[in-house]
């Protein structure tokens, strides 16, 4: 596979080599966090080391940071563990979240993804019981940045708390807890290149939350099991590697919006879904109309470019996605791919994703001058 | 093997019932799939995940084996505590509409088990906890009696945690069987280390955890029967993943280790058991020949090859500890051991709360040696000797 070019970081992204190393370490070493001799002292050093490093990447207290098994352990958490029954989501949240609430009142998007405000005051002002607003920091399948900051201004003043799934966004964009103003905010190692198995569900300061998961009291009896020291000590490293290079994550957008200028120009038809409002700087949606998602990525898997048809979770065929039905574009939602770089991408990966679409299209008749 | 992880001083690392050292051929299974083979088992897209696919899947097999199930009878988790909420929880909670309230399980269950069923109590369940014997173990009868037509499930453990007993599974689950109730067993501690068999036993319900068994922690798999089939409620939603059982990406090095560690656990547990036997007779009765007032926590014979939990008459147990630093050792279950108080385990055997205050639980495992069983004997006995000639306040220098 070493030959192929690797364009689903949204699904996952390769271990940093710093978090391999740092997982690789707690391997070897024997520790039960929970244990009072030695060795359970020293892996609890790590757990607590690996704490700060992933408050940090979210600009916010160690001690609010409650490690989970992943980001869907988080949301799911999150939306269990505040008790409040009303709650509201955005038509384009991950499945983890509209799952894990499957009763909750759906927020409306526009034509850009992004959740409108208005329709959260006015849901917010004509029902005064207790709610849970949740609303993602960035689409997985579109990139789109949500105002969370704006949104949860609104939801606070109604009294309402508010959760914030910033999976894909960490690592990605700057991430800072308190100026969102949020009180809940989940976490995933993997998708910041550290190892599959960890994630965190920040939790503001105070914020009483019922446990999903009970027994020994791990976690300051919010979230029970041993803790996963290698998993955690290596999201600790992936957390702190991204954040010192955030910057180069930023340059990622450079190379993403050119791949894009370069495929509309071969087919002005193509479309970059969303690109009018800010995005995550690694994310493409590229819509091909006339043009399968599955045909795409199995043209492309051929030609050894790893993208994928929306988000990896395992329906195990492709469905077109709510996303783009959110958003009012159902009508070309099987048509979209998603292209996601990551700290591992290089620009020969631009280059030879750009000459396998070409050639995709090309066979597939969809150039004006293929003839 | 030398354990690693307190620096280079000569510790002996004798609390494998809180975790197990990751076998190094565990490690080298799973490093791969932390750097080249890094692909999220749940893309369909492309070769990364379906490698990491295929991987998932051997593991899958590998941990379907050691308790002689199929392999898409298991669910993996983030380990047994997860495992153990998802079957109580998950049964009672789905049985709920069909008119079941009641659950039933031991007062030596772990705290996982027991928290469980305290959340069902809060959801309006009634909640039976059985007695369990002097020695540790609980009488199948017993079991029996509790049943009624509203019973959802029984949670009985397979070994315990701190007393190692190995309860009668079989026969719990025919009991089980015939009244038509569902069985859970947390087998966290048994797996790997005993034999067992989810037909032979009639479990519809088993969870098992990766680090107790020379696998990474982080991971652990629940076992839920296909034919008649077992229903439950998941704890998490979302992807859908493990039909539907539970949401979340699979950690897919996770997986090959946990595999990698059944595999090599089904292969050596005759012998491993065997001799680990034969280190802990030695361990008791080098204690035993060096000290007086020595008396055994649990049933002798049946318990795992590796545990042993022993009282030392007039000694507190974080006294010893203190004392004997160059051990690592344990008062109890690693979750409640910044705890003062007593062992609810013990205080459930009937062990008087002093004798229970001094209960020091040794767990030998795999890379145990009889050269470091010695040297135990003898740091213990220099231990037990000094504190019972200096008195108590030992534990503050």
């Amino acid at each position: 596979m070493s030959a192929s070019v690797y364009m689903d970081y949204n699904a996952t992204a390769p271990v940093r080599p710093a978090a391999a190393r740092a997982v690789a370490d707690a391997l070897v070493l024997t520790g039960n966090a929970s244990s009072v001799h030695g060795f359970g002292r020293a892996a609890r050093r790590a757990i607590e080391d690996a704490r700060e490093q992933v408050a940090a990447l979210a600009a916010t207290a160690p001690e609010n940071i409650v490690f989970t098994s992943g980001g869907t352990e988080a949301n799911n958490l999150a939306l269990a563990g505040t008790g409040r029954r009303r709650i509201l989501v955005s038509a384009v949240e991950h499945d983890s979240v509209l799952a894990a609430a499957p009763e909750a009142e759906i927020l409306p998007v526009d034509e850009l993804g992004l959740v409108r405000l208005d329709a959260l005051a006015d849901a917010l002002a004509v029902d005064g019981a207790p709610a849970l607003v949740s609303i993602m920091l960035a689409n997985n399948e579109t990139g789109v940045i949500q105002p969370v900051a704006e949104a949860a201004a609104i939801a606070r003043r109604a009294g309402a708390l508010v959760h914030c799934d910033a999976v894909q966004a960490a690592g990605k964009i700057a991430l800072d807890f308190d100026a969102l103003g949020v009180d809940l905010l989940s976490l995933s190692a993997h998708k910041t290149g550290g190892p599959q198995g960890a994630g965190a569900l920040v939790v503001a300061a105070g914020l009483d939350l019922a446990p999903s998961l009970r027994g020994g009291g791990q976690e300051r009896r919010r979230r029970a099991g041993t803790e996963n020291l290698p998993g955690i000590v290596g999201f600790g490293a992936a957390a702190d590697t991204a954040r010192t290079e955030l910057d180069a994550a930023a340059r990622l957008a450079d190379w993403r919006d050119e791949m894009e200028r370069r495929v509309g120009r071969i087919l002005p038809a193509v479309e970059a879904v969303a690109a009018a409002t800010p995005r995550l700087p690694n994310t493409s949606c590229l819509l091909t109309p006339g043009l399968s998602a599955e045909t795409q990525v199995m043209a492309l898997d051929l030609a050894g470019i790893a993208v994928s048809a929306g988000s990896a979770c395992s329906s195990g065929k492709v469905t077109p996605s709510h996303v783009l039905h959110a958003m009012g574009r159902g009508e070309v939602a099987a048509d979209a791919i998603r292209i996601s770089l990551g700290w591992c991408s290089s620009r020969t990966d631009i280059d030879r994703f750009v000459a396998a679409w070409q050639d995709m299209v090309t066979r597939a008749g969809l150039l004006p001058s293929a003839a | 093997m030398v354990v690693s992880g307190n620096r280079s001083e000569n510790v002996i690392y004798l609390d494998y019932q809180a975790t197990t050292p990751t076998d190094p051929r565990v490690v080298a299974a799973m490093t791969p799939y932390f750097s080249e083979r890094f692909g999220n088992p749940h893309s369909r897209t492309h070769p990364y995940g379906w490698d990491a696919e295929d991987a998932v899947e051997r593991a899958r097999a590998q941990v379907a084996a050691i308790i002689g199930a199929e392999p898409r009878e298991i669910v993996f988790t983030s380990g047994a505590t997860e495992s153990n909420n998802l079957a109580i929880k998950g049964a009672a909670r789905f049985h709920r509409a069909r008119g079941k309230d009641h659950v039933v399980t031991a007062a030596t269950e772990h705290k996982c088990v027991l928290e469980s069923c305290r959340d069902l109590e809060a959801e309006g369940f009634r909640v039976t906890v059985l007695p369990v014997r002097p020695d540790g173990l609980i009488d199948t009868e017993t079991v029996a009696a509790a049943l009624d037509d509203a019973t959802v499930l029984v949670s009985i453990m397979a070994a315990n945690n701190e007393i190692g007993v190995l309860q009668p599974l079989a026969e719990i689950g025919q009991a089980c069987r015939e009244r038509g109730v569902l069985f859970h067993t947390d087998a966290a501690q048994a797996v790997g280390k005993i034999a067992l068999d989810v037909e032979a036993m009639k479990i519809d319900l088993l969870s098992i955890s990766s680090h107790k068994l020379y696998g990474p922690m982080g991971m652990g798999a629940l076992y839920v029967r296909r034919k008649p089939r077992t229903r439950l409620t998941p704890l998490f939603s979302g992807g859908g993943q493990e039909r539907g059982l539970r949401s979340g990406t699979l950690p897919t090095p996770l997986c090959v280790g946990f595999g990698m560690a059944c595999e090599i656990a089904a292969a050596d547990m005759a012998a491993e058991g065997q001799h680990l036997r034969a280190l802990r007779q030695r361990l008791y009765k080098g204690l035993l020949a060096r000290i007086d007032g020595v008396t055994l926590n649990g049933d002798p014979e049946q318990r795992l090859p590796g545990n042993l939990n022993l009282n030392f008459a007039g000694i507190a147990a974080e006294d010893l500890m203190t004392e004997a630093k160059s051990v690592a050792l344990s008062t109890g279950s690693a979750c409640t051991s910044a705890s003062l108080e007593p062992s609810y385990v013990l205080r459930a055997l009937g062990v008087p709360d002093d004798l229970a205050h001094g209960s020091i639980r040794f767990g030998l495992g795999r890379f145990t040696t009889e050269a470091e069983i010695d040297t135990v004997i003898d740091r213990v006995a220099a231990a037990v000797e000094k504190l019972r000639r200096g008195g108590s306040g030992v534990a503050a220098e």
